[in-house]
């Protein structure tokens, strides 16, 4: 497995010229609906900031439990920044790749072509990543337009998002090449992506969890991509805790990418 | 196997070229060789091995054991090269449903590294070539299947391949929309494009193909043209007699009775009706008549693939 990992950390390996070409292909799909991308990706931030952050927060914020007395609103800003940069990419790793795998084929006519399975695998990481890019700059537009960060560092939420949905796709796409319909999916998303969702220290701190639990947030990429992306939102950077919470994240995107790589090629060389 | 007569190397060659699935024999150790130029069939029933051995060449399916090569090259090694030189029709349609018509050939040639412009002229000859230039800003899915089945034909085109694979290209097509497919197919072969394709259709097969081979249960079981093996393997002419059956009566023996011995080279008795085997159609229909067969109806026809798969199987090809 580590020798997988490594190989791959060789950048021309993974981001060949040919998995370019998967990724304009998602491009070419995305210039069809990118209006509809670019509403959703403003109006679902701004709802949520502003029915939790400012809403739910003028409960919270009277009884001001939360560490150093940080308004909620900034409290959950970058968290929610980061949760949802990894719903898109978790969505997008499962039922599109099935359609391509399964209901389309489009795989299977692509890899007639000099392009690969890794190519695939790798292209629409890419677009993956490009997705939760653009949703959490605009995220990031109405956190500032909300005035809910402290530190201009928040703009580093952005590739910790990016990372964060990374560390959610691989595995994701993984599982998906195992699949040859959606019934797990379903599972997946409510046993799995939703609970992450709500109890890795999103909308309240995990030492609030039960003492069973918290190890089990440390575990799950999201709680450490929200922990880094608060701290950088709030300015109170911690840089041991911080190389921790990334690195714990590349560890998951780098196994994921590995066991993906794996059963892509399982599935569609036969 | 006949040698190919050219004495250049074969564009496509396999020695016992063997594709297992865990304990299951797709193709159980075959040989052939293509030529350049050549329109070359896989004739067989579903099942046969025909669509493993076609992915074997297209090196999109690993070869399990034997020897292939195609444009000379390995496809477990050189697997994106040759497909570089390729077309692909693959048995389902795999087009891109989020994509236009012409977007789907456009992000084909990028796949294939051809720049925008170039993608783009040759996507703009290509919909005229299968005669989709008006529909070239619609959504794939309205088009009909004919349409569709032509939509990948020039995808596979945009490469401008020397070798043309095609994994049943007609198959659920109606009449009029395959003669449009073949006709296309025929041009390509005059502009020297060399066509691989497997069929379980005999007009298809007599109508397209130089040569080919008959596949059965993962093995080879005939090789030749069309003409070849219908010489090979069956008369000229072929008698239908179909006889109105009693209540109960499951076959046709009760109305035969021996009555068409040494009439015809060989019978054939099919569950709804008998083939008799023979150079004159005619004269046997006539001779039949004599000996006081009362068929409910006779019809006379030249033998075709469909009679040598018969002959060689035992079984007819379309279940």
């Amino acid at each position: 497995m580590t020798a997988i990992g490594l190989r791959l950390v060789r950048p021309g390996a993974i981001a060949s010229r040919r998995s370019l070409r998967v990724l304009e292909h998602d491009l070419l799909v995305f210039r069809r609906g990118w209006h509809s991308y670019l509403l959703s990706g403003l109006s679902q931030p701004f709802l949520y900031l502003v029915s939790m952050g400012v809403g739910l927060g003028l409960y919270v914020n009277r009884n001001s439990n939360l560490p150093g007395g940080v308004p909620y609103l900034d409290y959950i800003a970058p968290a929610l920044l980061v949760t949802q940069a990894m719903m898109a990419a978790s969505f997008e790793s499962a039922w599109p790749i099935m359609g391509k795998i399964e209901w389309d084929k489009t795989y299977h006519a692509a890899l007639n072509t000099p392009l690969g399975a890794m190519d695939l695998l790798v292209g629409d990481l890419m677009w993956i990543a490009f997705r939760a890019t653009l949703l959490s700059v605009l995220f990031l537009a109405v956190i500032v337009a909300l005035g809910a960060a402290a530190s201009p560092m928040v703009v580093l939420a952005v590739p910790v998002a990016v990372l964060t949905a990374l560390a959610f796709a691989a595995p994701i796409m993984a599982f998906t090449a195992t699949q040859t319909g959606d019934s797990g999916f379903n599972a997946l998303f409510r046993f799995g992506i939703t609970p992450l969702f709500l109890f890795s220290g999103t909308f309240f701190p995990i030492e609030r969890l039960p003492l069973f639990l918290q190890p089990l947030a440390w575990v799950t990429p999201l709680y450490h991509g929200v922990a880094v992306a608060r701290s950088l939102s709030l300015g109170q950077v911690e840089p041991v805790g911080l190389t921790v919470h990334i690195l714990a994240l590349l560890a998951v995107a780098m196994a994921g990418l590995a066991a993906a790589r794996v059963t892509f090629r399982r599935r569609l060389v036969v | 196997m006949t040698e190919i007569s050219t004495g250049q190397e074969p564009l496509i060659r396999a020695r016992r070229l063997t594709k297992r699935f865990g304990s299951f024999t797709a193709v159980d150790g075959v040989d052939f060789d293509v030529a350049a130029g050549e329109a070359f069939g896989f004739l067989g029933p579903n099942g046969a091995g025909k669509t493993s051995t076609m992915r074997m060449i297209g090196t999109v399916s690993p070869v399990t054991a034997g020897d292939l090569t195609v444009f000379g090259l390995d496809p477990a090694r050189d697997g994106a090269r040759i497909r570089t030189r390729l077309g692909v029709v693959p048995q389902a349609d795999t087009l891109d449903n989020e994509l236009s018509v012409l977007e789907n050939l456009l992000i084909y040639g990028r796949y294939f590294d051809l720049s925008w412009a170039e993608a783009r002229r040759r996507a703009d000859e290509l919909l005229d070539f299968v005669q989709l230039t008006e529909r070239s800003g619609d959504k794939v899915e309205p088009l009909s299947g004919g349409m569709k089945r032509r939509l990948v034909i020039a995808r596979a085109l945009i490469n401008e391949p020397s070798l043309l694979l095609l994994d049943e290209p007609t198959t659920g097509l109606d009449p009029q929309a395959r003669h449009l497919l073949w006709d296309r197919l025929y041009r390509l072969k005059q502009r020297g494009v060399t066509l691989c394709l497997t069929t379980h259709y005999m007009d298809e097969a007599e109508q397209l193909c130089d040569r080919l081979v008959v596949m059965d249960r993962a093995r080879i079981v005939a090789e030749g043209s069309p003409r070849q093996l219908i010489d090979r393997y069956v008369t000229r002419e072929v008698l239908e007699l179909r006889f109105r059956r009693a209540e109960g009566e499951t076959d046709d023996s009760a109305h035969l009775n021996g009555q068409l011995e040494g009439l015809a080279e060989r019978v054939e008795q099919l569950p709804d009706r008998v083939l008799v085997y023979t150079a004159d159609g005619e004269a046997a229909a006539a001779a039949a008549y004599e000996r006081g067969l009362r068929p409910a109806s006779v019809l006379v026809r030249r033998s075709s693939l469909e009679d040598v798969f018969l002959r060689l199987t035992g079984r007819s090809l379309v279940d």
